[in-house]
């Protein structure tokens, strides 16, 4: 006659909610920058496509200097934008596909938390390089000095956020047909704000209005963003497993 | 311990199984049957909370549960058809990484050991992508070795799996059985597990 | 009255094909009021001349996009919380509507800004808003047709209606500070004349046209949803009968 487990047996594994949830951070990030780093090839062509996008708008447009310089703040924002846009399908995709991504939900940590671990690997590994290469692509369209820094503060705050809309995006379009451009049309309507403030940076300073007020903004919508995503990922996410 | 109630599944249209009702007792293993297509995979992922029933309710320790419950996630190892393994990870690394998603807290040497264990040693360190299916497959199995929760729930975990492995396989689950669990295997074969109590479930 | 009992789609299809008419008639005779005080009554404007009639239909579009859309995400609310597929429904006939009244209220204000500025487009906010709220609603439709399982489609565009609903007034101020910066003063690309109370009278009248329009259009698709989805229930089958509705 088997009785039933005793605690002995099966011990309850469950952690605690609040470690549980770092922990879920901690496993979730880890795993996915191993990975990453592993495909470094990925990541390398991930930041030549935003270097190349770069590039391409003098050639298209004029190599004018002043033209340039109110191109600039627009041009390294918007690439900054597609390059994420670029990357965002993997960050669900390959989970999904080798059933990872059930063990995921499956688990006991939070999921918003294992969400947000992921949405940080792909910040670290898409968002980061692009504003440190920022700068010197900045040299391209004439931007230096205060603005420089302006728009690269605005980018450290800004490119966090299109990470943490973009995985909305990408756990809700998991393994539909037309995946990347229907990512593509969900997430950049929601992304202008960003755009708007991050790239209004560089005029505020030309007209020495100071970024005070667009880095708070930036810095608030962030703030949203962390709290609201992993949920709305999150349910995205069990949805797409049902 | 588990028990489904009136449970019913739809794929689109169609109707895979309608009122559905079963208890699996603690040392009891059910073995769920059927032809492809029958449900097999959908009863298995909403017992485990991945998916809401079309009707019905499943009850875990005298407690209806919700998908994604979360006595149902500090409960359930579910394994479903895809191992569950990235290809760049090596295999300790993967099976580190799922036995870690699970919460379990253990020490790095036993991972070596649950490999051992399912002869897998030599392969620890290569990347999953070289691993065959059944040597995929017994990483899976290594998985389930270092498990400790009550509910198993294996999809089809005989694939691929040659003589030795099925009988590493079976004796995972009399193992797990006998200090009193219970499992739901879906399988298209019943696997003979002598000394323990075994019922079959036929989807069709 | 338990209303209740109307949540469920073969309780409500009757109910909806019994409302149509009265919100389609009472729609007609509406816009055929408000265009003849719009375009017949009110006076010739000072600065504007004939031109700016078009905002009787512009302003009244533009407010039925703008309504529709938190309609939508109030009824994705409720497929979420309560997992009915009435809600789920309802959401997905909505989408449609919402988009059109978008796109006429993009193209009257395109008409109205030619004569008035000399321009069909000047990226004033209210009209760049509007052409985002219109990608909007092009996402959520687009998902809708992506996604092959009904209740996946409601939840997923359930989400996705929700995240929007919560970013559309950021949308709006930021691109409204993005516009006063650039312009110099917050006056919008072109605005309304001083409202005579006719003219009032007159927006008034084809903005419950519009919103009556809306409903009937809404429900007629709702109906076309409910049949759609329950094909191979039983009171679906029983609705060839005469006298039913």
């Amino acid at each position: 006659m088997i009785s039933e487990p005793t605690a002995a047996t099966f011990q309850a594994t469950a952690p605690a909610s609040d470690s549980g949830a770092w922990a879920g951070v901690r496993w979730a990030l880890a795993r996915d920058l191993r990975l990453a780093l592993r495909s470094r090839a990925e990541l390398g062509v991930q930041l030549l496509f935003y270097v190349i996008v770069v590039s391409l708008f003098p050639l298209a447009s004029t190599p004018e200097r002043n033209q340039l310089a109110l191109m600039g703040p627009g041009v390294l924002w918007v690439a900054a934008l597609l390059a994420s846009l670029l990357s965002l399908p993997r960050l669900f995709a390959s989970d999904y596909a080798d059933g990872t991504l059930e063990q995921i939900a499956l688990s006991p940590y939070p999921l918003p938390a294992l969400v947000s671990g992921k949405m940080i690997a792909h910040w670290l590994t898409t968002g980061l390089p692009v504003v440190i290469l920022a700068p010197v692509l900045g040299l391209q369209y004439g931007i230096d000095g205060e603005a420089m820094a302006a728009l690269a503060a605005a980018l450290l705050i800004g490119t966090p956020i299109l990470s943490l809309l973009g995985a909305i995006g990408a756990a809700l379009t998991l393994g539909l047909r037309g995946g990347g451009s229907l990512l593509a049309l969900l997430v950049l309507p929601l992304c202008v704000p960003v755009l708007i403030f991050g790239a209004g940076t560089v005029d505020a300073v030309h007209a020495g209005l100071g970024v005070t007020a667009n880095l708070s903004l930036l810095g608030a919508g962030l703030l949203v963003a962390i709290v609201g995503a992993p949920l709305a990922a999150s349910a995205a996410v069990r949805i797409a497993l049902d | 311990m588990l028990e489904a109630i009136d449970l019913a599944a739809r794929r689109g249209s169609s109707h895979l199984f309608s009122s559905l009702s079963f208890s699996v007792e603690p040392g009891c293993a059910m073995f769920v049957t059927g032809a492809n297509g029958t449900g097999k995979t959908t009863l298995l992922r909403i017992l485990a909370g991945l998916g809401a029933p079309f009707a019905g309710t499943v009850r875990w320790r005298g407690v209806d549960v919700a998908p994604f419950a979360q006595t149902l996630r500090d409960d359930v190892a579910y394994c479903g058809h895809l191992p569950a393994l990235k290809d760049e990870l090596t295999a300790e690394e993967n099976l580190a990484a799922l036995v870690t998603l699970t919460g379990e807290s253990v020490a790095a040497s036993k991972f070596r050991d649950a490999l051992a264990s399912v002869a897998l040693e030599r392969q620890a360190r290569l990347p999953a992508r070289a691993l065959s299916q059944g040597q995929r497959r017994r990483l899976g199995l290594a998985r389930l070795s270092l498990s400790r929760r009550p509910l198993w729930l294996l999809d089809e975990p005989a694939t691929a799996l040659d003589s030795a492995g099925i009988a590493l396989l079976k004796r995972l689950l009399s193992g797990h059985l006998e200090r009193g669990g219970c499992a739901l295997v879906a399988t298209h074969q019943p696997l003979e597990l002598p000394a323990n109590e075994v019922r079959a479930l036929s989807l069709s | 009255m338990n209303f209740f009992r109307y949540s469920s789609p073969s309780t409500f299809y009757p109910l909806a094909g019994k409302l149509i008419p009265w919100f389609g008639w009472s729609a007609l005779l509406l816009a055929i009021v408000g265009l003849w005080i719009g375009f017949g009554l009110a006076p010739t404007d000072f600065q504007q001349g004939e031109a700016y009639r078009i905002i009787f239909i512009h302003v009244a579009s533009a407010w039925m996009s703008m309504f529709i859309y938190v309609v939508m995400a109030f009824w994705s609310a409720l497929a979420l919380g309560f997992n009915t597929r009435l809600s789920g429904m309802m959401a997905q006939a909505l989408a449609p509507t919402g988009a059109l009244m978008t796109f006429i209220a993009l193209w009257t204000g395109a008409l109205w800004g030619r004569p008035t500025w000399g321009t069909y487009w000047a990226w004033d906010a209210r009209m760049t808003s509007e052409l985002i709220l219109l990608f909007l609603y092009f996402g959520v439709i687009a998902l809708r047709n992506a996604i092959d399982d009904d209740r996946r489609a409601d939840r997923a565009c359930g989400v996705l209606a929700l995240v929007g609903v919560v970013n559309i007034p950021i949308i709006y101020f930021s691109v409204q500070w993005w516009n006063t910066l650039h312009q110099g003063s917050s006056v919008s690309m072109v605005a309304a004349p001083k409202m005579a109370a006719i003219m009032l009278a007159g927006m008034l009248v084809m903005a419950i046209a519009v919103w009556f329009y809306s409903i009937a259009v809404v429900l007629m698709r709702v109906r076309c949803i409910i049949l759609e989805r329950e094909r191979g229930v039983a009171w679906t089958g029983q609705l060839t009968e005469p006298g039913t509705i």
